[in-house]
Protein backbone atom coordinates (compact mmCIF):
# COMPACT_ATOMS: atom_id res chain seq x y z
CA UNK A 1 0.00 0.00 0.00
CA UNK A 2 1.76 3.55 -0.92
CA UNK A 3 2.25 5.70 1.84
CA UNK A 4 -0.62 8.58 0.33
CA UNK A 5 -3.09 5.76 0.31
CA UNK A 6 -2.58 5.01 4.17
CA UNK A 7 -2.85 8.76 4.77
CA UNK A 8 -6.32 8.69 3.29
CA UNK A 9 -7.43 6.08 5.12
CA UNK A 10 -6.14 8.04 8.54
CA UNK A 11 -8.13 10.15 7.58
CA UNK A 12 -10.81 8.07 6.49
CA UNK A 13 -10.71 6.85 9.85
CA UNK A 14 -10.76 10.24 12.07
CA UNK A 15 -13.76 11.39 9.97
CA UNK A 16 -16.25 8.53 10.35
CA UNK A 17 -14.99 7.88 14.03
CA UNK A 18 -15.95 11.93 14.72
CA UNK A 19 -19.77 10.52 13.64
CA UNK A 20 -19.26 8.02 15.68
CA UNK A 21 -18.20 10.44 18.69
CA UNK A 22 -20.70 12.76 17.85
CA UNK A 23 -23.67 10.15 19.00
CA UNK A 24 -21.32 8.46 21.29
CA UNK A 25 -20.47 11.83 23.45
CA UNK A 26 -24.58 12.82 23.09
CA UNK A 27 -25.65 9.65 24.85
CA UNK A 28 -22.94 9.84 27.76
CA UNK A 29 -23.77 13.27 28.35
CA UNK A 30 -27.45 12.71 28.52
CA UNK A 31 -26.47 9.22 30.65
CA UNK A 32 -24.47 11.35 33.10
CA UNK A 33 -27.35 13.97 33.31
CA UNK A 34 -30.03 11.20 34.28
CA UNK A 35 -27.64 8.74 36.33
CA UNK A 36 -26.48 11.03 39.26
CA UNK A 37 -30.50 12.16 39.53
CA UNK A 38 -30.61 9.10 41.78
CA UNK A 39 -27.37 9.97 43.53
CA UNK A 40 -24.09 8.13 42.54
CA UNK A 41 -23.18 4.81 43.64
CA UNK A 42 -21.22 1.54 42.53
CA UNK A 43 -24.43 -0.15 42.96
CA UNK A 44 -26.02 1.95 40.71
CA UNK A 45 -23.59 1.75 38.18
CA UNK A 46 -23.45 -2.26 38.41
CA UNK A 47 -26.79 -2.46 38.15
CA UNK A 48 -26.99 -0.80 34.44
CA UNK A 49 -23.87 -1.98 33.50
CA UNK A 50 -23.20 -5.42 34.90
CA UNK A 51 -24.33 -8.34 31.90
CA UNK A 52 -25.84 -5.95 29.76
CA UNK A 53 -24.52 -6.56 26.55
CA UNK A 54 -25.96 -3.03 24.61
CA UNK A 55 -24.25 -0.79 27.18
CA UNK A 56 -20.86 -2.99 26.45
CA UNK A 57 -21.10 -2.60 22.96
CA UNK A 58 -21.80 0.98 23.12
CA UNK A 59 -18.47 1.75 25.37
CA UNK A 60 -16.48 -0.18 23.16
CA UNK A 61 -17.18 1.06 20.20
CA UNK A 62 -16.86 4.75 21.80
CA UNK A 63 -13.44 3.73 23.14
CA UNK A 64 -12.56 2.46 20.23
CA UNK A 65 -13.63 5.56 17.75
CA UNK A 66 -12.35 7.76 20.94
CA UNK A 67 -8.55 6.41 21.17
CA UNK A 68 -8.22 6.13 16.99
CA UNK A 69 -9.54 9.29 16.59
CA UNK A 70 -7.29 10.97 19.31
CA UNK A 71 -4.11 9.50 18.28
CA UNK A 72 -4.91 10.60 14.61
CA UNK A 73 -5.46 14.21 15.64
CA UNK A 74 -2.27 13.84 17.26
CA UNK A 75 -0.36 12.59 14.52
CA UNK A 76 -1.26 15.73 12.52
CA UNK A 77 -0.44 18.28 15.14
CA UNK A 78 3.10 16.55 15.52
CA UNK A 79 3.43 16.31 11.85
CA UNK A 80 2.46 19.67 11.43
CA UNK A 81 4.56 21.47 14.72
CA UNK A 82 7.58 19.16 15.56
CA UNK A 83 7.74 17.24 11.44
CA UNK A 84 7.38 13.92 13.05
CA UNK A 85 6.25 12.21 9.58
CA UNK A 86 6.45 8.86 7.91
CA UNK A 87 5.22 5.29 8.73
CA UNK A 88 7.23 4.75 11.76
CA UNK A 89 5.58 7.77 12.92
CA UNK A 90 2.09 6.81 11.68
CA UNK A 91 2.52 2.78 13.43
CA UNK A 92 3.25 4.10 16.16
CA UNK A 93 0.36 6.53 16.96
CA UNK A 94 -1.88 4.11 15.55
CA UNK A 95 -0.63 1.74 18.27
CA UNK A 96 -1.05 4.33 20.73
CA UNK A 97 -4.75 5.01 19.59
CA UNK A 98 -5.18 1.16 19.73
CA UNK A 99 -3.89 1.25 23.65
CA UNK A 100 -6.38 3.94 24.66
CA UNK A 101 -8.91 2.13 23.52
CA UNK A 102 -8.27 -1.23 24.87
CA UNK A 103 -7.93 0.56 28.22
CA UNK A 104 -11.57 1.62 27.68
CA UNK A 105 -12.88 -1.70 26.44
CA UNK A 106 -11.05 -3.31 28.92
CA UNK A 107 -12.51 -1.23 31.24
CA UNK A 108 -16.39 -1.57 29.89
CA UNK A 109 -15.32 -5.52 30.02
CA UNK A 110 -14.54 -5.06 33.45
CA UNK A 111 -18.35 -3.64 34.50
CA UNK A 112 -19.97 -5.72 32.45
CA UNK A 113 -18.54 -9.30 33.48
CA UNK A 114 -18.21 -7.66 37.36
CA UNK B 1 -7.42 56.93 4.24
CA UNK B 2 -8.59 60.86 3.12
CA UNK B 3 -7.68 62.50 -0.38
CA UNK B 4 -3.80 63.57 0.48
CA UNK B 5 -2.97 67.05 0.71
CA UNK B 6 -0.72 68.61 -2.30
CA UNK B 7 2.63 67.46 -1.19
CA UNK B 8 1.75 64.73 1.27
CA UNK B 9 4.02 61.49 1.15
CA UNK B 10 3.53 58.34 1.91
CA UNK B 11 6.02 56.41 3.73
CA UNK B 12 6.83 53.00 2.22
CA UNK B 13 8.97 50.66 3.89
CA UNK B 14 10.05 47.19 1.27
CA UNK B 15 12.10 44.28 2.08
CA UNK B 16 15.80 44.80 0.06
CA UNK B 17 17.45 41.67 0.23
CA UNK B 18 17.10 37.78 -0.84
CA UNK B 19 16.34 35.61 2.02
CA UNK B 20 18.67 37.45 4.21
CA UNK B 21 17.99 40.79 4.32
CA UNK B 22 16.68 44.19 5.48
CA UNK B 23 13.40 46.96 5.58
CA UNK B 24 14.42 50.11 3.52
CA UNK B 25 12.02 53.10 3.83
CA UNK B 26 11.38 55.52 1.03
CA UNK B 27 9.38 58.85 0.70
CA UNK B 28 6.47 58.66 -2.24
CA UNK B 29 4.05 61.55 -2.93
CA UNK B 30 0.54 60.13 -2.19
CA UNK B 31 -1.93 61.03 -5.00
CA UNK B 32 -6.09 60.80 -4.93
CA UNK B 33 -5.55 57.76 -7.33
CA UNK B 34 -2.40 55.46 -7.09
CA UNK B 35 -2.08 51.44 -6.76
CA UNK B 36 0.47 49.79 -5.18
CA UNK B 37 1.97 48.29 -7.91
CA UNK B 38 2.16 52.05 -9.40
CA UNK B 39 4.20 53.39 -5.90
CA UNK B 40 6.52 50.46 -5.79
CA UNK B 41 7.33 51.81 -9.60
CA UNK B 42 7.64 55.24 -8.78
CA UNK B 43 10.26 54.11 -6.32
CA UNK B 44 12.09 51.96 -8.85
CA UNK B 45 12.13 54.62 -11.44
CA UNK B 46 12.57 57.89 -9.87
CA UNK B 47 14.36 56.97 -6.54
CA UNK B 48 16.34 53.27 -6.31
CA UNK B 49 16.61 51.52 -9.61
CA UNK B 50 18.00 48.25 -7.91
CA UNK B 51 14.58 47.77 -6.58
CA UNK B 52 13.70 44.23 -8.47
CA UNK B 53 9.92 43.61 -8.07
CA UNK B 54 7.69 41.53 -11.16
CA UNK B 55 4.67 42.80 -12.94
CA UNK B 56 3.35 42.56 -16.48
CA UNK B 57 -0.19 42.82 -17.51
CA UNK B 58 -1.08 45.68 -14.85
CA UNK B 59 -4.88 44.67 -15.11
CA UNK B 60 -5.40 42.00 -13.08
CA UNK B 61 -4.97 39.39 -15.85
CA UNK B 62 -1.54 37.80 -15.59
CA UNK B 63 -0.64 37.11 -11.66
CA UNK B 64 2.67 38.26 -11.79
CA UNK B 65 2.76 41.06 -9.23
CA UNK B 66 1.50 39.66 -6.32
CA UNK B 67 3.19 40.98 -2.95
CA UNK B 68 2.79 41.08 0.91
CA UNK B 69 1.28 44.17 1.54
CA UNK B 70 0.99 45.36 4.97
CA UNK B 71 1.38 41.61 6.45
CA UNK B 72 -1.68 40.46 3.61
CA UNK B 73 -1.35 38.62 0.36
CA UNK B 74 -2.50 41.09 -2.24
CA UNK B 75 -2.66 41.73 -6.30
CA UNK B 76 -0.55 44.50 -6.17
CA UNK B 77 -1.81 46.38 -9.72
CA UNK B 78 -5.77 46.07 -8.24
CA UNK B 79 -4.69 46.97 -5.25
CA UNK B 80 -5.54 50.82 -4.36
CA UNK B 81 -3.24 52.55 -1.81
CA UNK B 82 -6.05 54.23 -0.48
CA UNK B 83 -7.40 50.43 0.90
CA UNK B 84 -4.74 49.87 2.52
CA UNK B 85 -2.84 52.75 3.96
CA UNK B 86 -3.43 53.76 7.23
CA UNK B 87 -4.16 56.80 8.80
CA UNK B 88 -0.27 57.23 9.23
CA UNK B 89 0.19 57.44 5.99
CA UNK B 90 2.34 54.27 6.30
CA UNK B 91 2.89 51.28 3.94
CA UNK B 92 4.51 47.92 4.08
CA UNK B 93 5.61 45.41 1.15
CA UNK B 94 7.49 42.50 1.39
CA UNK B 95 7.76 39.25 -0.81
CA UNK B 96 4.64 36.87 -1.05
CA UNK B 97 5.58 34.16 2.29
CA UNK B 98 5.77 30.76 1.51
CA UNK B 99 8.45 30.95 -1.22
CA UNK B 100 11.97 31.38 -1.86
CA UNK B 101 12.91 35.61 -2.37
CA UNK B 102 15.18 35.92 -5.10
CA UNK B 103 15.49 39.75 -4.60
CA UNK B 104 13.33 42.48 -3.10
CA UNK B 105 9.97 41.85 -4.06
CA UNK B 106 10.77 39.08 -6.15
CA UNK B 107 9.96 35.57 -5.38
CA UNK B 108 10.80 32.31 -7.06
CA UNK B 109 7.42 30.77 -8.65
CA UNK B 110 8.93 27.86 -9.26
CA UNK B 111 8.01 25.41 -6.17
CA UNK B 112 4.22 26.78 -7.07
CA UNK B 113 4.03 25.61 -10.29
CA UNK B 114 6.48 22.89 -10.24
CA UNK B 115 3.12 21.43 -7.54
CA UNK B 116 0.73 22.10 -9.70
CA UNK B 117 1.98 19.49 -12.37
CA UNK B 118 2.68 17.36 -8.97
CA UNK B 119 -1.29 17.98 -8.87
CA UNK B 120 -2.26 16.71 -12.25
CA UNK B 121 -2.51 20.38 -12.95
CA UNK B 122 -2.39 19.30 -16.94
CA UNK B 123 -5.58 18.37 -19.42
CA UNK B 124 -5.03 15.40 -20.76
CA UNK B 125 -7.54 14.94 -23.63
CA UNK B 126 -9.43 11.47 -23.47
CA UNK B 127 -9.94 11.31 -27.66
CA UNK B 128 -6.06 11.90 -27.76
CA UNK B 129 -3.66 10.31 -25.03
CA UNK B 130 -1.09 11.05 -27.44
CA UNK B 131 -1.70 15.21 -26.93
CA UNK B 132 -2.80 15.57 -30.35
CA UNK B 133 -6.24 17.68 -30.80
CA UNK B 134 -8.81 15.68 -30.83
CA UNK B 135 -11.14 15.85 -34.15
CA UNK B 136 -14.10 17.12 -33.09
CA UNK B 137 -15.52 19.53 -30.49
CA UNK B 138 -16.54 18.70 -27.45
CA UNK B 139 -20.01 19.28 -26.35
CA UNK B 140 -20.42 20.30 -22.73
CA UNK B 141 -23.27 21.57 -21.24
CA UNK B 142 -23.40 25.05 -19.61
CA UNK B 143 -26.31 23.34 -17.12
CA UNK B 144 -24.24 20.20 -16.62
CA UNK B 145 -23.06 19.59 -12.63
CA UNK B 146 -19.56 19.38 -13.52
CA UNK B 147 -19.13 22.08 -16.23
CA UNK B 148 -20.73 24.80 -13.03
CA UNK B 149 -18.49 22.86 -10.55
CA UNK B 150 -15.01 22.95 -12.78
CA UNK B 151 -16.55 26.87 -13.78
CA UNK B 152 -16.43 27.72 -10.11
CA UNK B 153 -12.28 27.40 -10.39
CA UNK B 154 -11.42 27.83 -13.58
CA UNK B 155 -10.38 31.52 -13.40
CA UNK B 156 -7.40 31.49 -11.28
CA UNK B 157 -4.53 33.49 -13.10
CA UNK B 158 -1.50 31.59 -10.49
CA UNK B 159 -0.77 34.72 -8.88
CA UNK B 160 -0.21 32.60 -5.46
CA UNK B 161 -1.76 34.67 -3.09
CA UNK B 162 -3.50 31.67 -1.75
CA UNK B 163 -0.43 29.72 -1.36
CA UNK B 164 1.36 32.89 -0.03
CA UNK B 165 -1.45 32.92 2.60
CA UNK B 166 -1.71 29.00 3.79
CA UNK B 167 -0.76 28.09 6.85
CA UNK B 168 -0.75 24.39 5.83
CA UNK B 169 1.92 24.88 3.44
CA UNK B 170 4.01 27.02 5.79
CA UNK B 171 4.33 24.04 8.02
CA UNK B 172 4.75 21.42 5.85
CA UNK B 173 6.36 22.14 2.48
CA UNK B 174 5.35 19.28 0.38
CA UNK B 175 2.01 20.46 0.47
CA UNK B 176 0.63 21.33 -2.81
CA UNK B 177 -1.36 24.23 -1.72
CA UNK B 178 -4.27 25.34 -2.59
CA UNK B 179 -3.87 26.87 -6.59
CA UNK B 180 -2.73 23.33 -7.34
CA UNK B 181 -5.54 21.52 -5.67
CA UNK B 182 -8.48 23.62 -7.05
CA UNK B 183 -6.66 23.46 -10.58
CA UNK B 184 -6.95 19.66 -10.22
CA UNK B 185 -10.22 19.46 -8.82
CA UNK B 186 -11.58 21.84 -12.12
CA UNK B 187 -10.05 19.31 -13.94
CA UNK B 188 -11.78 16.19 -12.66
CA UNK B 189 -14.91 17.91 -13.36
CA UNK B 190 -14.00 18.39 -16.95
CA UNK B 191 -15.83 15.31 -18.80
CA UNK B 192 -13.25 15.51 -21.33
CA UNK B 193 -10.17 14.56 -19.30
CA UNK B 194 -8.88 11.76 -19.70
CA UNK B 195 -6.22 11.63 -16.90
CA UNK B 196 -8.93 11.40 -13.27
CA UNK B 197 -7.34 8.46 -12.17
CA UNK B 198 -4.01 9.55 -11.56
CA UNK B 199 -4.81 12.86 -10.72
CA UNK B 200 -7.04 11.37 -7.70
CA UNK B 201 -4.22 9.56 -6.56
CA UNK B 202 -1.62 12.73 -6.90
CA UNK B 203 -3.53 14.95 -4.69
CA UNK B 204 -4.57 12.08 -1.98
CA UNK B 205 -2.49 11.95 1.37
CA UNK B 206 -0.85 14.34 3.86
CA UNK B 207 0.52 16.36 0.70
CA UNK B 208 -2.31 16.92 -0.81
CA UNK B 209 -5.71 17.80 -0.26
CA UNK B 210 -6.07 15.63 3.33
CA UNK B 211 -4.13 18.31 4.82
CA UNK B 212 -6.09 21.20 4.53
CA UNK B 213 -7.52 22.45 8.02
CA UNK B 214 -10.47 24.58 6.07
CA UNK B 215 -9.31 27.99 7.15
CA UNK B 216 -10.30 29.18 4.13
CA UNK B 217 -7.66 31.74 3.92
CA UNK B 218 -7.15 31.28 0.67
CA UNK B 219 -10.87 31.68 -0.10
CA UNK B 220 -10.83 34.57 1.70
CA UNK B 221 -7.93 36.28 -0.03
CA UNK B 222 -7.78 34.94 -3.61
CA UNK B 223 -8.46 38.24 -5.84
CA UNK B 224 -10.13 36.38 -8.38
CA UNK B 225 -12.96 35.46 -5.16
CA UNK B 226 -12.52 32.30 -6.32
CA UNK B 227 -12.84 29.28 -3.57
CA UNK B 228 -10.22 26.83 -3.18
CA UNK B 229 -11.16 26.11 -0.28
CA UNK B 230 -14.40 24.46 -1.56
CA UNK B 231 -12.46 22.83 -4.69
CA UNK B 232 -10.08 20.99 -1.90
CA UNK B 233 -13.22 19.88 0.26
CA UNK B 234 -14.63 18.72 -2.95
CA UNK B 235 -11.50 16.36 -3.63
CA UNK B 236 -11.69 15.12 -0.43
CA UNK B 237 -15.03 14.06 -0.53
CA UNK B 238 -15.17 12.11 -3.94
CA UNK B 239 -11.95 10.61 -2.33
CA UNK B 240 -13.49 9.44 1.01
CA UNK B 241 -16.60 7.64 -1.44
CA UNK B 242 -14.04 6.42 -3.60
CA UNK B 243 -12.21 5.31 -0.98
CA UNK B 244 -15.07 3.39 1.20
CA UNK B 245 -16.71 2.21 -1.94
CA UNK B 246 -13.53 0.83 -3.63
CA UNK B 247 -13.67 2.68 -6.98
CA UNK B 248 -9.83 3.75 -6.67
CA UNK B 249 -8.45 0.94 -8.19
Amino acid sequence: MSAARGQVHLWIVQRVTAMLLAVAVTVHLVTILLAVRGGLSAAELLGRLQGNAAWLCFYAVFALAAGLHGAIGLRNIAGESLGWRGRGFDLAWLGIGLLTALFGIRAAWGLYAA
Amino acid sequence: MPTPERGATLEVSIWRGGAEGAMRTYQVPARENQTVLDIVTYIQRELDPSLAYRFACRVGMCGSCAMTVNGRARWTCRTHASRVVGPDGKLELRPLANLPVIRDLATDMAPFFDKWAKAGGRFQPKDAKDGAVPEEFAVVPPTSKQRQEADAGIECIGCGVCYASCDVVAWNPDYLGPAALNRAWTLVNDVRDGARAERMEAVAGDAGCHSCHSTQSCTERCPKQLDPSASIAGLKRRLFWDTLLGRRG
